[in-house]
């Protein structure tokens, strides 16, 4: 990595936010497309991250490491930037000839950490999601947009959300989180 | 006088004053007053100026239906003109100007046209200003633009910030009055979701004013219990200070929420909330309608329920003398909160043949002077009330006596709001007994699954009284709950309504005139639409001149079409118009209610979307590198490329100038990491890209590159690029910056809707990889300073691709060229974009080390007669046009705009085609000129037969080159056109090849 991962504030120095943002630089991807009914996909994806095949739009996590369904015919894999060539040999070899896509997207995406404190009131100004949380449970990925990009997220058990979007948009991304993270404007919802 | 009253004032706080200021004049009131009610306790009853006449106006109502009171709120980049002075809370430092007054609110010279008022009918501009033709726009129309129009819009960009929320709901509760309380309770008490959103910042709406109990309870304590209840339930969420705005399809709903009049900058202002909701609930409540008699628009008279606001909520007293006027039994109401205030009720002239309900007996035994069957035959005072002339409803006006007064409170019966119910195609029917037109509940607006989306609550739905407003709730709020929840409403919802006790009232009687007998001189006086400035004899005129349809006569007379929306005209204005024509009031109907109820600020339609995140800009890896130097950008899409990288003082000419000359005589090199890539993969990938491309790609050795078209179905080309063999079964196709997307988006149309039997998957991998060309003669030495991978000319020949280590990062690199020069094109992975940027910078730096832009590089192309989509092409251009049949594969048996360009319109020979063109001087082209030709068409406009696509001045060559479609181009070689300029000079320029430098392609295969 030789690019620096910090992008610059739009808020005052100094601003309050009502939660915690931060970019995980160092996050890998694998864009799997395949049957994902076949044996061979579920278990390149077990070779690769060592989950289960995800259920219709929910994320398997083992550790570091997880599957997200993304669509009828593609996964996600999340693991650590240095296993992402290894795990591309694996679903190689899991897949053999079967008819598949694999890619590295560790560097096509850009990833946010979004914690501490009312997440989904801050992703509800920008995303047009039911975000109550017996709507959008934790282990559930959402595919929709962030004001006007391309977005997935996730919640986690504490609460904590995983927010993934285009690297070239990234700087666009951190603006409207922060501008939307003003503790003086958290609106009472979702509920 | 209008003053504050020393006792009372339920929503004020008489500990916290606060300072405001109204047309420069320094005032007080206290916190809990709207700056209508701090106006009328500073005996400011003049408050603007009539649209049209320019009459002096007082406050009318107390809430969102307010004609009159609209003011110009703050100052500079906070101005907002047009705010209604009844809704808007007072805040310390507020300062209000008034409008649609010159040189000043008391002396307003404007005035002279209420004066000529008989000389400014209805329909008075569409007569007088016909003819002559050219006068309208040179002379009238500048005129009445400027003295036309409320207010006058900022002039600075707004200071505020805005933001949006979306929102779900299973019920949403629109209304915080009792009957939406209980609404709200009712639904939530099954487990439901519920949004209660009021308007105003206080709840309960006009029970507490109207002195209703309930379940036992004064109203504003049981709103209160009611308001702690729905608080501490985790499933509602009350939304006081919001604004329903809109309801639309699939119950989608617009709400506008104000958090601070006055917020601290950086912060936002107010926010729109965009909610799905099941099932909402119009709980509205409704608008009480103004009387017509003459001088009823004079400051001083008010609807009666605004009146008994003010003395209630904000202890503020009209005046010591007012007499009520009305038709029904509620204004009696009025007459008591002023009596309890120790006001004074002069006379109550009640226009019904009798008055001998509850309430009249009421004010009867204490001692007022009830008078029946009478009427106001016209209100005496100019700049407010002086006396009022009483006089025969049933009679024409003759003048009875005279009651001096300083304030009148008049009710014409009470018009649910039906907006919400109409919004999305709810209808009405016309309630004979009660004179007003309420939701039919048998024809309500319907959503996704076919049922009623809206339901109508409480006064909204037409349930006036108390008590059945407060039935009607709770039966709305388990309605809806049971309808768009996911539990029974047994589950949970308590069967029993709250009850409300309160007097019962005898009906009305319908008077759209008062007296019913007047004639056209007391008319002419009699407002129907305050704000526009339509009174009774407008309508009647209209109805004269032939308009029978109340959307016509609303056009013609502008009644109703200014900021209010008619809310307190409508109802009237068309009782009028079914009078005049002798058509029955349902006949006539209303005109069509559309969103938003009140207005919106425009800034939170916008939401978050200004200054830095007005749209998202896409940056490359390489982004920073260029600003830090300075780079002069282009917007490409989303993305920013570099245009051009001025040094010291130079031009954008002169920059682009030398970037050229380093690339064609040295190196330069370009960042054209905004090229689509796009990953095509399966045993089906070539058969797919043969169908996608004009051109063959299954053929395509591994290891090499070919350059293809793409077109839309109709022939015409859509997009171009390089496509790489990455393997047996996988392709990688480059696509043009702009073109990623939808050519990804187009591959998987054709995939998931066409060929879906096709095993291909593909992957956008634009951003995964930083690509960087480095171009020019020393490109070769450059990459051979990074080392790592054979570059040489028989290693790694022109139009083939390697994969290796350079420098260090793991590479793919293109032999491809854009420039006709000795080309590579390197993609790494875009983390490492910036860091082999640098090093090749610094293996240049023997040659130059010249960043270019996207000038030069159009430039390069446009010497090698390269065509660039969106130049060249505009959507009616094929490949055939731009001589690119080699490019077109005549063996295969179909692509994508085989059989569009076998038509006879894209065969024609006439069609024009891609040429190169020199100027005869060697001047520039102007860009997109035309070239005429002889004779004119049948709009008697010039012939043409061709125009400029790309046009520049050639460092390489010292003179302009320019490419351009022109009738059967390529058989007029050598020919002279003329392109007329627009400072009438024509230019005469030569046809020729479009390839003007090195037409044998030698310098890119070395």
């Amino acid at each position: 990595m030789s690019e620096p991962a910090t992008l610059t504030t739009v808020t005052p120095a100094g601003a309050a936010r009502a939660i915690a943002i931060a970019r995980l630089p160092e996050q890998g991807m694998i864009m799997l497309r395949a049957d994902l009914g076949a044996a061979a996909t579920k278990k390149a994806v077990k070779a690769a991250v060592g989950t289960a095949m995800p259920a219709l739009r929910r994320i398997e996590a083992a550790g570091a490491r997880a599957a997200a369904w993304m669509s009828p015919d593609e996964v996600l894999l999340l693991l650590p930037r240095a296993e992402v060539d290894a795990a591309l040999a694996a679903i190689a070899k899991a897949m053999g000839t079967a008819h598949h896509l694999a890619a590295d997207v560790s560097d096509a995406r850009a990833v946010f950490a979004l914690s501490d404190g009312p997440v989904r009131a801050v992703l509800a100004k920008l995303c047009p999601v039911d975000l109550s949380p017996d709507r959008l449970p934790p282990g559930e990925v959402r595919r929709t947009r962030l004001a006007q990009i391309a977005c997935a997220f996730w919640f986690d058990a504490a609460g904590a959300a995983t927010l993934v979007t285009f690297r070239s948009v990234a700087q666009y991304a951190h603006d409207l989180l922060e501008l939307s993270a003003d503790p003086a404007a958290v609106p009472p919802f979702p509920r | 006088m209008s003053t504050r009253l020393a006792t009372g004032g339920r929503l004020i706080d008489r500990t916290r004053p606060l300072g405001f200021s109204f047309d420069g004049a320094r005032l007080r009131g206290y916190a809990g007053d709207t700056l209508a009610s701090a106006l009328l306790a500073n005996d400011r009853m003049l408050v603007g100026r009539s649209f049209k006449y320019h009459r002096p106006r007082g406050i009318l109502a107390s809430g969102a239906e307010e004609p009159n009171a609209l003011l110009g709120l703050g100052t500079g980049a906070r101005f907002e003109p047009n705010v209604r002075a009844t809704q808007q809370p007072l805040f310390e430092g507020a300062t209000a100007t008034s409008q649609n007054a010159w040189p000043s609110l008391a002396f307003d010279i404007g005035i002279l046209n209420d004066l000529a008022a008989r000389l400014l009918p209805a329909g008075f501009y569409y007569k007088t200003f016909i003819h002559p033709r050219p006068f309208w726009k040179h002379l009238f129309e500048p005129v009445i633009r400027r003295a036309a129009g409320l207010g006058r819009a900022p002039r600075e960009a707004d200071a505020d910030r805005y933001e949006q929320l979306y929102a779900f709901a299973d019920v949403l509760v629109a209304g915080g009055g009792v009957a939406g309380i209980a609404a709200a309770l009712a639904a939530a008490a099954t487990g439901a979701r519920v949004i209660l959103a009021e308007q105003t910042a206080h709840w309960g709406g006009r029970a507490p004013v109207d002195g209703d109990r309930i379940d036992g309870q004064a109203a504003a304590e049981w709103v209160a219990a009611a308001l702690a209840r729905l608080g501490a339930m985790p499933n509602v969420t009350l939304l006081p200070r919001t604004m329903v705005a809109g309801v639309y399809d699939h119950g989608y709903v617009l709400a506008e929420e104000t958090l601070a009049d006055d917020p601290a900058p950086g912060h936002a202002r107010r926010r729109l909330w965009r909610i799905r909701a099941r099932r909402i609930i119009a709980a509205t409540g409704a608008i009480e309608r103004p009387l017509a008699f003459a001088g009823n628009d004079r400051p001083g008279v008010m609807l009666a329920s605004a009146v008994r606001d003010y003395v209630v909520n904000w202890a503020v007293s009209p005046g010591d003398r007012t007499v009520i006027v009305t038709n029904n039994d509620d204004a009696y109401r009025t007459a008591l909160a002023l009596l309890d205030a120790g006001l004074a009720v002069p006379a109550i002239l009640d226009a019904r043949p009798e008055a001998t309900g509850a309430l009249p007996a009421a004010l009867r035994a204490r001692g007022v002077r009830v008078e029946a069957g009478r009427a106001v035959a016209r209100v005496l005072g100019r700049g407010r009330v002086r006396a009022v002339q009483t006089c025969l409803q049933a009679g024409e006006g003759a003048v009875i006596d005279e009651i001096p007064c300083e304030a009148v409170a008049m009710s014409g019966g009470w018009s649910p709001v039906v907006h919400l119910w109409s919004h999305c195609g709810g209808k009405l029917r016309w309630d004979e007994g009660r004179a007003m037109f309420a939701p039919d509940p048998a024809r309500p607006p319907t959503g996704a699954d076919g049922a009623a989306m809206v339901i109508a609550a409480g006064a909204a739905s037409g349930a006036l009284h108390a008590t059945d407003c407060l039935r009607d709730g709770h039966e709305a709020g388990r309605r809806a709950a049971a309808e768009g929840g996911s539990m029974p409403p047994e589950a949970a919802s308590p069967a029993e309504a709250p009850h409300a006790e309160a007097p019962a009232e005898a009906p009305l009687m319908p008077v759209w005139r008062m007296p019913q007998g007047a004639g056209v001189r007391l008319a002419a006086k009699m407002w129907l639409d305050f704000q526009n400035d339509v009174k009774v004899s407008d309508v009647e005129l209209a109805a004269r001149e032939g308009y029978q349809s109340v959307e016509h006569a609303k056009r013609y007379t502008t009644l109703g079409m200014a900021t209010d929306q008619g809310k307190t005209s409508n109802i009237n204005g068309l009782a009028v118009l079914a009078g005049a024509i002798d058509a029955p009031i349902p006949a006539v109907g209303t005109t069509t209610f559309r969103p938003p109820y009140t207005p919106v600020v425009i800034g939170t339609l916008a939401g978050e979307a200004r200054g830095a995140v007005f749209q998202p800009l896409r940056r490359t890896p390489i982004h920073g590198w260029h600003e830090a130097r300075g780079a002069h950008w282009e917007p490409v899409g989303q993305w920013r490329r570099p245009y051009c990288f001025p040094q010291g003082g130079e031009s954008h000419a002169d920059a682009v100038r030398r970037e050229v000359l380093a690339v064609r005589n040295a190196v330069g090199l370009l960042d054209a990491s905004t090229l689509g890539k796009i990953l095509v993969k399966g045993p089906d990938a070539g058969r797919f890209l043969d169908m996608l491309y004009t051109g063959v790609m299954s053929t395509l050795p591994v290891g090499k590159c070919r350059y293809g078209l793409m077109c839309n179905e109709n022939g015409f080309l859509s997009d171009d690029g390089v496509v790489a063999r990455l393997s047996e079964d996988t392709f990688l196709c480059h696509t043009t910056s702009g073109g990623a997307d939808r050519i990804h988006g187009w591959m998987e149309d054709w995939l998931q809707c066409e060929w879906w039997d096709w095993k291909v998957y593909t992957a956008n991998l634009t951003e995964q990889y930083a690509q960087i060309a480095v171009v020019g003669p020393k490109a070769r030495a450059v990459l051979e300073g990074l080392g790592g991978i054979d570059v040489s000319a028989e290693a790694f020949p022109f139009m083939a691709w390697v994969e290796g280590t350079l420098g260090g990062i793991p590479a793919r690199i293109y032999r491809i060229s854009f420039s006709g020069e000795l080309s590579y094109e390197i993609a790494v992975p875009a983390a490492r974009g910036l860091e082999l940027w640098e090093r090749l910078m610094d293996a240049a730096a023997p040659h130059g080390a010249t960043p270019y832009g996207t000038e030069a590089l159009h430039v390069l192309r446009a010497e090698k007669g390269f065509i660039m989509i969106g130049d060249e092409t505009d959507g009616t251009v094929t490949p055939q046009d731009l001589n690119l049949g080699w490019a077109i594969s005549k063996k295969k048996a179909d692509y994508l705009g085989k059989r569009g360009q076998e038509r006879s319109f894209l065969t024609h020979p006439d069609r024009w085609r891609l040429v190169g063109l020199e100027t005869l001087d060697g001047s520039v082209l102007p860009d997109g000129a035309y070239a005429v030709a002889e004779g004119t068409n049948a709009n008697g406009q010039r012939n043409t037969q061709g125009r400029v696509t790309s046009t520049y001045f050639s460092p390489t060559l010292g003179r302009g080159i320019a490419m351009g479609l022109i009738a059967r181009g390529p058989e007029r070689m050598g020919e002279v056109v003329g392109f007329p300029t627009l400072d009438g000079r024509v230019v005469q320029a030569r046809i020729c090849d479009p390839v003007f430098y090195d037409k044998a392609g030698e310098k890119q295969n070395v």
